[in-house]
């Protein structure tokens, strides 16, 4: 199997003489953004000492019951609308039975026959053109809390903490077909969500994670495969991974005349293997019915045109705009809206200087110091307000664009006012046609020769009189006048 | 001392307010009479105590304009109470002291209450007999080695012997009802949503609702009132106005149209009880009520749907104890291990029982013909009920279809044990408010209830009706403290 | 419908309850003559019946997105089988 296979359009599993598919759906795990949990009003907030964000709801005391939060409900309905969604008026929750060590009720809320949102759609902007992904639903569930392995030898110890987190559980449909799929796809969920300010995307906290479901098909055929289902899998490296791995397991059992278990599976991220989680199997009727202490939600119209109005700009939309309004081209665009912050910073720059070069150093430079520093924009060391000044002053003339670059780089210490450090350091363009003509004429009189070899057609010469006159000037004179003096004094 | 436990509640609140008692003088009689009774097993937790030091903590610093002014009371042991051990009747929370309390029992400490301890009854509430208590069978006051119904066993004969003024159950398909009627005594259903569920152990979400049990209508008004509030720590409160149901109280039940409905005649059931169903007919008549012929037609079919209802919820309610986070824990090689031993050693037979059931309904494969077919009938149930109400106010039935029975005498068949129920069930599974009141006695002289079932939020017609019929049929408790010693 | 043993010991593994195998036999007794009693729903047609789920007569009550509890660690655990301050504890899980 080669490697430029898998990311290509389709990722197809080459055997001797067989071709096959793989067909890949997500069911994303995203937290909601939320101050309270989902039907306690304990914190949310990630981190805390064990134990210290537990409501006698969460731990599940005798005689305890829930009450749904209302936020909650909107950021679901937000996500929905987010994901071109259907709003299901009528939803309900049901209860999930399990036993398991973090799951204090021994039953998780959940949503299973009719979920808040149903169906919706993400579009891709894959290299190779738009790829439509088809969502099934969006239900509401509260979140597990956490078992800790590896701090005592002889038990398990069981944190509660986020027991009880509403967490948005985003199903698609089995759409995806290979690895770079799964990651733009990753990457379009959590940038809705974030324009929307419904889930923060946070992987390394946990805020997004999936469980991911896979199957193998040969090619050509349009029968799904049995699938298997890894489950919370928390970064888009490890899905790939994970998926890689499954699907050649796949592969290996049917060319040797097997069949696939339906089942749940885990990802080792240390041996980079998926195995069959058998604890939770013998266990895996899950007994869904609706919970007895809740109603169902009824939503009427003006509940959910309410929350339409606060839909802010999302990324699909914003590109369009960016396109047909800044003639930006779909590369860029795509570059630009793909995270709300770096939209927002863009749209801060271009509308005090120029879209064109805001485009530019936002892409170019600013993006290498983030990278380097290893930033969020959000927490970029140049301003929005300084990187339009900058921009002001190269439009303007005030400075190069070479000399641009070597301010930026100062600027990056402290966000530094650039008009400033252009002022004390005197760096200021030379652009008076005057002055520019006085160091000119005085690099002509002082190299007769080579005035006479450009002049008898060694054109290229000219660099050599542009490179004179910058030195005289200490790198400040204006290079577009510079040339058009020296072209006419020459000629 | 004997006198004041002879009280009612009323007249106690009103001793006390008028300073003839102090809070101190009725806690302590209380008490005495219980520890006196231990025959009965009627406490699993004593806080007898904390009561005689809130009792004179209240007479310190009294308030009369209290509903409940220093009035001792024990309690369902269902009801988790701050800082007093709640056990539900299981070995599973035998050591269980919560950090919270019920809505309920916070009422009646808000309105001046003192709780004395925490009563025996069924495990988790499943029984009808109180003899499925990991704590113990529980006697009948009205003769030795009798049950006293269940599950609000403790409840029902701590009320008739007068080891507590008036006291407060819980009732899933009968559970308060079918006690009182076994011991003569009055018990309140309210309408679901009417008492908030916050901080009771839950049985069946759906169908568990708490409520008073008395000596009498009036004082079940008094206590009812207090009970009832709008909580919003309960999703299924409900926010209605609640009236004043003790002030409100009264006989006038001119006009009234009492419903009777023929299914609720069922073969095998007493003649006694026929009699005195005739016999409340009479009164109502005579009080100038109408009675009218109704139809309730499947009422038969209420019963199995409640034992499909119940115990799908209670087998999801109970997952909870599971040796983690509190209660009872057996050791185990792993976690898988831990759990099967302690559910298995903390749960009582009747309990395991339903939650097996419970787990069956539910199962792939079985849902539909099970609980989804139940949920069904409940739909039927209750639109009997509308079609019902549509030409009656209320409606009278006997509240059992026999007397209390022996101990022992029904543990081995778990089905006659819950065909007690079937009178009361319906009414759960519509979630009507019903009242049982004390209305005469069987051959053997123990005494028989009769049942009125009022309309969603009407508890006060059902009272009122209770009062008018109570006051004609002069019921009395034959008792004679046989237990004491 | 009848409950065999195998029936019963897979809903006891379900619900997390062991049961030996004299036991199992009475309780497989007991289920099926509670069954035979539940299976007289048979006789009614409910095909066009909408289930009742909730008997409550109110909507769904929307809680505000206010954070109100309090770090109650020490009630949270003090009732907990096994001492620790910090977490619940429970025998070694293996995945």
């Amino acid at each position: 199997m080669d490697k430029l296979s898998k990311e290509s359009k389709e990722y197809l599993i080459k055997r001797e003489i067989n071709e096959y598919e793989v067909v890949i759906g997500l069911e994303v795990h995203a937290q909601v953004l939320s101050e309270s949990k989902l039907f306690s009003s304990s914190p949310t907030k990630f981190g805390s000492e064990p134990n210290t964000q537990v409501s006698l709801v969460d731990a599940a005391f005798p005689g305890m019951l829930p009450v749904i939060n209302e936020f909650c409900i909107k950021q679901a309905i937000k996500t929905g609308i987010g994901l071109k969604a259907k709003i299901n008026k009528k939803s309900v929750f049901d209860r999930k039975n399990y036993f398991y060590a973090d799951l204090p009720q021994g039953y998780q809320i959940s949503q299973y026959k009719n979920p808040i949102v149903g169906e919706g759609s993400v579009i891709l902007d894959m290299p190779t053109g738009e790829k439509k992904v088809n969502i099934e639903r969006l239900h509401l569930e509260q979140d597990a809390g956490k078992s800790i392995h590896d701090i005592d030898p002889q038990s398990t110890l069981v944190d509660l903490n986020r027991s009880g987190v509403a967490l948005m559980e985003i199903v698609s449909r089995p759409d995806l077909r290979s690895l770079d799929e799964v990651n733009f796809y990753i990457k379009k969920l959590r940038s809705i969500m974030r324009y929307l300010g419904t889930c923060d995307g946070n992987m390394q906290e946990g805020s997004l994670r999936a469980d991911v479901n896979v199957s193998v098909r040969k090619k050509g055929t349009k029968e799904l495969g049995t699938r298997c289902e890894i489950k919370n899998v928390n970064s888009i490296k490890f899905m790939q991974m994970a998926i890689d791995y499954e699907a050649n397991r796949q592969v290996d059992i049917i060319e040797k005349g097997g069949v696939i278990d339906q089942e749940t599976r885990l990802f080792d991220t240390k041996k980079n293997e998926t195995r069959s989680m058998r604890t939770k199997e013998d266990a895996h009727d899950y007994r869904y019915f609706p919970d007895p202490d809740l109603l169902p939600l009824e939503l009427n119209d003006v509940f959910i045109n309410d929350i339409k109005k606060t839909i802010p700009e999302l990324p699909d939309e914003k590109k369009k705009r960016f396109i047909e309004k800044f003639k930006l081209s779909s590369y860029e665009a795509n570059i630009l809206v793909s995270d709300i912050e770096t939209s927002k910073y863009f749209e801060e720059v271009s509308k005090n200087s120029d879209v064109k070069l805001a485009t530019n150093w936002i892409t170019g430079e600013l993006f290498a110091l983030l990278n380097e520093k290893n930033l969020e924009i959000i927490d970029s060391p140049i301003s929005s307000n300084n990187l339009a000044k900058l921009i002001s002053l190269i439009k303007n003339g005030t400075i190069s664009g070479k000399l641009a670059k070597s301010i930026f780089e100062m600027m990056a210490d402290g966000d530094k006012d650039p008009n400033k450090i252009v002022e004390e350091k005197g760096l200021k363009q030379q652009s008076d046609p005057k002055e520019l003509e006085k160091i000119i004429d005085k690099v002509i009189l002082e190299n007769p020769q080579n005035v006479k070899s450009y002049k008898s057609g060694k054109d290229k010469l000219f660099g050599f009189f542009v490179g004179q006159v910058m030195k005289r000037s200490g790198g400040k004179a204006n290079p577009q006048l510079v040339n058009e003096i020296l072209k006419k004094k020459l000629n | 001392m004997s006198n004041i436990t002879d009280l009612k509640l009323f007249d106690l609140v009103e001793k006390i307010k008028k300073k003839d008692l102090s809070s101190k003088e009725v806690t302590e009689a209380f008490i005495q009479r219980s520890q006196k009774s231990k025959k009965l097993n009627t406490y699993i937790t004593e806080n007898f105590e904390d009561a005689l030091k809130n009792a004179k903590k209240f007479d310190d610093k009294p308030d009369f304009n209290k509903k409940l002014p220093g009035i001792p009371l024990a309690v369902k042991d269902l009801f988790c109470t701050n800082n007093i051990r709640t056990t539900a009747g299981s070995k599973i929370l035998e050591n269980f002291i919560p950090t919270y309390e019920s809505t309920v029992t916070q009422n009646i400490l808000n309105e001046g209450g003192i709780i004395i301890g925490k009563l025996n009854c069924d495990e988790f509430a499943m029984g009808s007999s109180n003899e499925t208590s990991y704590f113990g069978n529980v006697q009948n006051p009205i003769s030795e080695n009798l049950v006293p119904g269940g599950s609000s066993g403790g409840s029902s004969s701590s009320l008739a012997a007068k080891l507590t003024p008036a006291t407060i159950g819980t009732d899933t398909g009968g559970s308060i009802r079918q006690p009182a009627s076994f011991t003569g005594t009055v018990g309140l259903k309210p309408t679901y949503g009417s008492c908030s569920r916050y901080g009771i152990v839950a049985f069946a979400s759906s169908l568990d609702q708490a409520g008073p049990m008395t000596q009498d209508v009036k004082d079940c008004a008094l206590l009812f009132q207090v009970m009832s509030s709008y909580d919003n720590k309960d999703s299924t409160s409900v926010e209605f106005n609640r009236g004043n149901y003790l002030k409100d109280l009264n006989d006038n039940i001119k006009g009234k149209k009492i419903g009777i409905p023929k299914q609720y005649r069922v073969d095998g059931m007493p003649k006694e009880i026929d009699e005195l169903w005739d016999k409340g007919i009479k009164i109502i008549e005579s009080n100038g009520g109408e009675i009218v012929e109704i139809s309730l037609p499947n009422t038969n079919y209420a019963l199995p749907a409640y034992y499909i209802v119940a115990p799908a919820e209670a087998s999801s309610n109970l997952a909870r104890y599971d040796g983690v986070k509190y209660g009872f824990r057996s050791k185990g090689i792993n976690l898988i291990d831990m759990y099967e031993k302690t559910r298995s050693e903390g749960f009582g037979d009747e309990v395991k029982r339903r939650i097996m059931i419970g787990t069956y309904v539910l199962s792939s494969g079985y849902y539909d013909a099970y609980y989804l077919k139940a949920q069904k009938v409940r739909r039927l149930i209750k639109n009997d009920f509308d079609e019902a109400y549509k030409k009656v106010d209320a409606i009278l039935t006997p509240s059992t279809p026999s007397s209390a029975f022996k101990i022992g005498e029904k543990t081995n068949d778990p089905v006659s044990m819950y065909l007690n129920d079937i009178f009361t069930v319906p009414i759960n599974l519509a979630g009507l408010p019903a009242i049982s009141i004390p209305a005469g006695h069987d051959n053997k002289g123990y005494p028989l209830g009769l049942q009125i079932i009022g309309k969603a939020f009407n508890e006060q017609n059902i009272l009122n009706i209770a009062y008018s019929i109570e006051k004609n049929i002069n019921f009395k408790n034959n008792i004679n403290d046989w237990w004491i010693n | 419908m009848t409950i065999d043993l195998k029936t019963v010991k897979h809903i006891s593994k379900l619900s997390r309850i062991s049961i030996d195998d004299n036991k199992a036999k009475k309780l497989s007794d007991d289920l099926n003559s509670i069954f035979k009693f539940i299976e007289k729903l048979n006789e009614l047609d409910t095909k066009e019946i909408e289930p009742l789920t909730s008997i409550a007569e109110t909507n769904l009550k929307l809680r505000k997105d206010e954070i109100k509890s309090k770090n109650i660690r020490e009630d949270i655990l003090k009732n907990s089988p096994e001492d620790n301050k910090d977490f619940f504890v429970v025998p070694k899980v293996v995945e």
